[in-house]
C-alpha cells in the first residue's frame, strides 16, 4: 500500500490517523507530487485534515517525552522525502508500543529520526552561529540565508530573546519567507525582490554609516586572532564548510 | 580615528590570542530586562580561524603594557613590540557592535599589568559595569582575575562576569620559576580559592534567600603552557587533576607553546608547536571529566608520558586486557564507556536500546559505534566466535594498520626537547 500526502506536517499526521482507521497493513508514505503510480501497488491520497492531525499529535504528546517530540518535529523540518516515511512508520510504531519505545535505538525508524534530527539541529546551531547581521540606515538588522533545512521555526526564539532591543529580519531565500522582529513579536514575512533589489546584500547606500567600519574591524580581528604557526586548513574547513562562507563577513575579501 | 582603533585592535587581539580559552558555555544570564543578549547554555562558536580554533568571544587585552617580564609572554616588558591601550568606552563600543551583528557570543577581557594590580583590575571592572548597567548587556563576559588585586575588586567583578580565570602558566612551580622568577603558583591559588569560596557562599545563600545576584555563574578556568618547560605529561595532568578537585574548575586549558623568544631556556623560534601532545592531553582531560577515568589509571610512574601513536583510551585498554572483552548486552554503563570506539552518546544509546532486545553488530554500527575499533574489545549478540586470544600489542597493530593518523604528517615536527 502507498499513501500519498501534501508534504505538510498536518498532512503527515493525518496520514497516521487514516492508517489506523483503515489498517491496510504495510504502507509506504510518499509526497503526492513525486508519486508515480504503478500497476501492482494500491495507493491512497491522504486529504489533509486539521482535526485528525490534532488528535494524532495529542496522542504522540502522551506517548513521547519532550525531547522526542522535538526530534519528531526536527525530522519533519529536514524536508527529506525519505524522512516523511520514517516519521510515518515511527508514529505507527510508537502508538503500537508501550510508553518509552522511542528509546529503542535498535529500531530503524528510531535511529533514522535521531539522525535526521541531529542534522537539522546542527544546521540550526550553525545558523545561530554563522548569521551576520548588517545594520541598515534606519536601524534594522538584516540578513538573508539559504539553509539546507527549514530551520527558521527553530531559531526564532533564540534571536528574539537575544536581540530583544533591536529590530531584525532573517530571510530564507530558498524557501522565500523570513522572520521579522518589531521589538515586540516575531512574525513571518515575505519580501518581493522582483524589482531588482539585491536580496543577499542590501546596497551600501542603504547601510548605517558605521556598518562598513565594524565589518572591517571584525575582519581585522579575525586575522589577528589566527596563530600562523598552528595553521590547520583541514580543521578549519571541517568547522566552517565552504558553503557557509557566503554568510561570513570575515570570509569576504573586499 | 578609525585607523587608530584598527591598529589598537590588531595589537591587542594579537597579544590576547595565546590565551586559548574561548568557551562561552555555562552562562545562565537571561534577557529579562528587555536589553540585549541572552546566554546559550552550551555556548556558540561563531567562527573558526585558519588554525582551526573556535572564535566565540572578542578576546582582547585592555592593554599590552606590562610591568612584568615573563619569558613565555609576548607582552613581557623587555620585548620590543608596539604597545597600545584601549579606553574603557572603546571596549564597550566594540563589544556591543560586534554582539549586535551576531559576530560574537561575548567578551573575553584580559590585560597586561600597568602601574599595579588594583589599577588594572579597576579598569577591567569598569568595562563590565558599563556593559551590564549602562548597555543592559546580558551576553557572556569572561574576565581575567589579575593576580594581586584586592579581594573587594575581585568580588565585585564576580558579580558582573560569567566566568573568571587566572592562568597557572607553567605546570609546575619549578617551571614557572625558571621563566618568570617574579611569579609563583601561590599568586594564582589565592585568588582562585577566593573566587571559589564566594561561588560556594552565593550558592548557599541562594538556598535561603530568593534573590541572590549571580556570582561567576560559569565558574573558573585556568591554562598551562605545554612544551616550554621540561614537565612530563604526568606532571601536567596531575597538576590539572589537583586544580579540578581543589577549585572545582570548569576547564583546564593546555596551550602548546608557540615560540616567541630566542631565550636559550626555551624552544627556539621556528620550532613547531606541540600540537599532537596538546591533543593527547585534552583527550586525557576528557577521559577524566566525562569517562570516569582516574588520572592515575592513565598516567603513572610506569607510564609518565602519553602514547604518541594511539589515543589514551585505547592505550589504557590494551594495557588492561584483563577487563575485555566486554559484553555489550550485560556490562554496566561505566564499563561500556571505557571501550575504545564507543563514546558517551553511543554508550547511552546502547544501555537504552538493549532493554528492547540483545544488540547485534549492525545495530551497534547504526548507533554510531566505531565498530572496527570496538570489535576487539566487545562481544554482542552475533559476535563471531574468536578462536585466538590476541595480546594487547597485537590488537594495537591491527588497529593501527587500518586507521590513519591525522597527525602522521606532522609527527616529525614534534618538539624534541629533552
Amino acid at each position: 500500500m502507498i499513501y500519498t500526502f501534501d508534504g505538510s506536517l498536518t498532512g503527515l499526521l493525518t496520514a497516521v490517523f487514516e492508517w489506523f482507521e483503515r489498517k491496510p497493513g504495510r504502507t509506504h508514505l510518499q509526497l503526492t507530487g513525486i508519486f508515480q503510480p504503478d500497476a501492482f501497488t494500491e495507493s491512497f491520497e491522504v486529504i489533509t485534515n486539521e482535526e485528525k492531525a490534532d488528535r494524532v499529535w495529542k496522542g504522540l504528546q502522551k506517548k513521547l517525552k519532550k525531547d522526542w517530540q522535538r526530534t519528531f518535529y526536527c525530522s519533519y523540518l529536514s524536508e527529506i522525502p525519505e524522512a516523511y516515511n520514517h516519521l510515518f512508520q515511527f508514529a505507527i510504531y510508537i502508538f503500537k508500543s508501550e510508553i518509552g519505545a522511542a528509546a529503542n535505538y535498535g529500531n530503524d525508524h528510531v535511529i533514522a529520526l535521531s539522525k535526521y534530527a541531529k542534522s537539522v539541529e546542527r544546521e540550526k546551531h550553525r545558523m545561530e552561529a554563522f548569521i551576520r547581521f548588517q545594520k541598515t540606515g534606519d536601524g534594522l538588522f538584516y540578513t538573508s540565508i539559504d539553509p539546507e533545512f527549514n530551520v527558521l521555526p527553530l531559531i526564532s526564539n533564540h534571536f528574539k530573546n537575544r536581540y530583544a532591543d533591536q529590530q531584525w529580519i532573517i530571510y530564507d531565500l530558498k524557501r522565500k519567507y523570513g522572520l521579522y522582529y518589531d521589538l515586540n513579536a516575531v512574525e513571518e514575512v515575505t519580501i518581493d525582490f522582483s524589482d531588482g533589489a539585491k536580496s543577499s546584500n542590501p546596497s551600501p547606500a542603504l547601510m548605517d554609516e558605521k556598518e562598513e567600519l565594524y565589518a572591517m574591524l571584525w575582519k581585522d580581528y579575525f586575522k589577528s586572532a589566527n596563530i600562523v604557526a598552528r595553521k590547520n586548513t583541514k580543521l578549519h574547513l571541517q568547522h566552517v564548510p565552504k558553503r557557509y562562507w557566503k554568510y561570513l563577513t570575515e570570509k569576504q575579501l573586499a | 580615528m578609525s585607523d587608530r582603533i584598527r591598529e589598537k585592535l590588531n595589537i591587542l587581539a594579537d597579544a590576547a590570542k595565546y590565551d586559548v580559552s574561548c568557551s562561552s558555555s555555562g552562562g545562565t544570564r537571561k534577557n529579562d530586562n528587555k536589553g540585549i543578549g541572552d546566554s546559550h547554555t552550551s555556548g556558540i562558536c561563531h567562527t573558526y580561524t585558519e588554525d582551526g580554533r573556535c572564535v566565540s568571544l572578542l578576546k582582547i587585552l585592555l592593554t599590552n603594557h606590562c610591568i612584568y617580564d615573563c619569558l613565555f609572554c609576548v607582552s613581557r616588558k623587555s620585548n620590543d613590540i608596539k604597545r597600545a591601550a584601549f579606553t574603557v568606552d572603546e571596549v564597550v563600543d566594540l563589544t556591543m557592535n560586534f554582539y549586535r551583528r551576531n559576530y560574537i557570543e561575548g567578551l573575553f577581557l584580559s590585560s597586561g599589568i600597568f602601574k599595579n594590580a588594583d589599577f588594572t583590575m579597576e579598569r577591567l571592572l569598569l568595562v563590565c559595569k558599563k556593559l551590564r548597567l549602562e548597555q543592559r548587556y546580558n551576553g557572556y563576559i569572561h574576565l581575567k582575575t589579575i593576580p594581586g588585586a584586592s579581594d573587594e575588586l575581585i568580588k565585585e567583578a564576580g558579580l558582573y562576569a560569567d566566568r573568571m580565570s587566572i592562568n597557572l602558566e607553567m605546570p609546575t612551580e619549578a617551571g614557572l620559576k625558571l621563566l618568570a622568577p617574579e611569579k609563583s603558583h601561590a599568586d594564582v591559588i589565592k585568588p582562585l580559592g577566593f573566587v571559589q569560596q564566594n561561588i560556594v557562599q552565593f550558592a548557599e545563600d541562594k538556598k535561603l534567600i530568593k534573590h541572590v545576584p549571580k556570582f561567576v555563574p560559569a565558574g573558573q578556568s585556568t591554562q598551562m603552557v605545554i612544551g616550554a618547560t621540561p614537565e612530563s605529561d604526568k606532571d601536567i595532568m596531575y597538576t590539572a587533576n589537583a586544580f579540578y578537585k581543589n577549585f572545582s574548575l570548569k576547564r583546564v586549558y593546555y596551550s602548546g607553546y608557540v615560540p616567541i623568544s630566542n631565550d636559550s631556556r626555551m624552544p627556539i623560534l621556528g620550532t613547531q608547536p606541540p600540537l599532537l601532545r596538546e591533543n593527547r592531553l585534552y583527550q586525557t582531560d576528557w577521559l577524566m571529566r566525562f569517562y570516569g577515568f582516574k588520572v592515575q589509571e592513565i598516567l603513572n610512574d610506569a607510564n609518565p608520558n602519553l602514547d604518541v601513536d594511539i589515543d589514551p583510551k585505547l592505550s589504557w585498554a590494551i594495557r588492561n586486557m584483563q577487563h575485555f572483552p566486554v559484553d555489550i548486552n550485560k556490562a554496566d554503563y561505566k564499563m561500556i564507556l571505557r571501550i575504545p570506539g564507543i563514546g558517551v552518546m553511543s554508550a547511552k544509546k546502547i544501555v537504552q536500546a538493549r532493554k528492547f532486545g540483545r544488540l547485534r553488530i549492525d545495530q551497534l554500527k547504526k548507533i554510531g559505534v566505531a565498530y572496527n575499533r570496538a570489535k576487539h574489545f566487545i562481544t554482542c549478540a552475533d559476535s563471531p566466535y574468536q578462536i585466538k586470544d590476541y595480546q594487547g600489542t597485537q590488537i594495537k597493530a591491527f588497529i593501527m594498520a587500518d586507521s590513519q593518523s591525522k597527525y602522521l604528517k606532522t609527527d616529525n615536527n614534534q618538539l624534541i626537547l629533552f
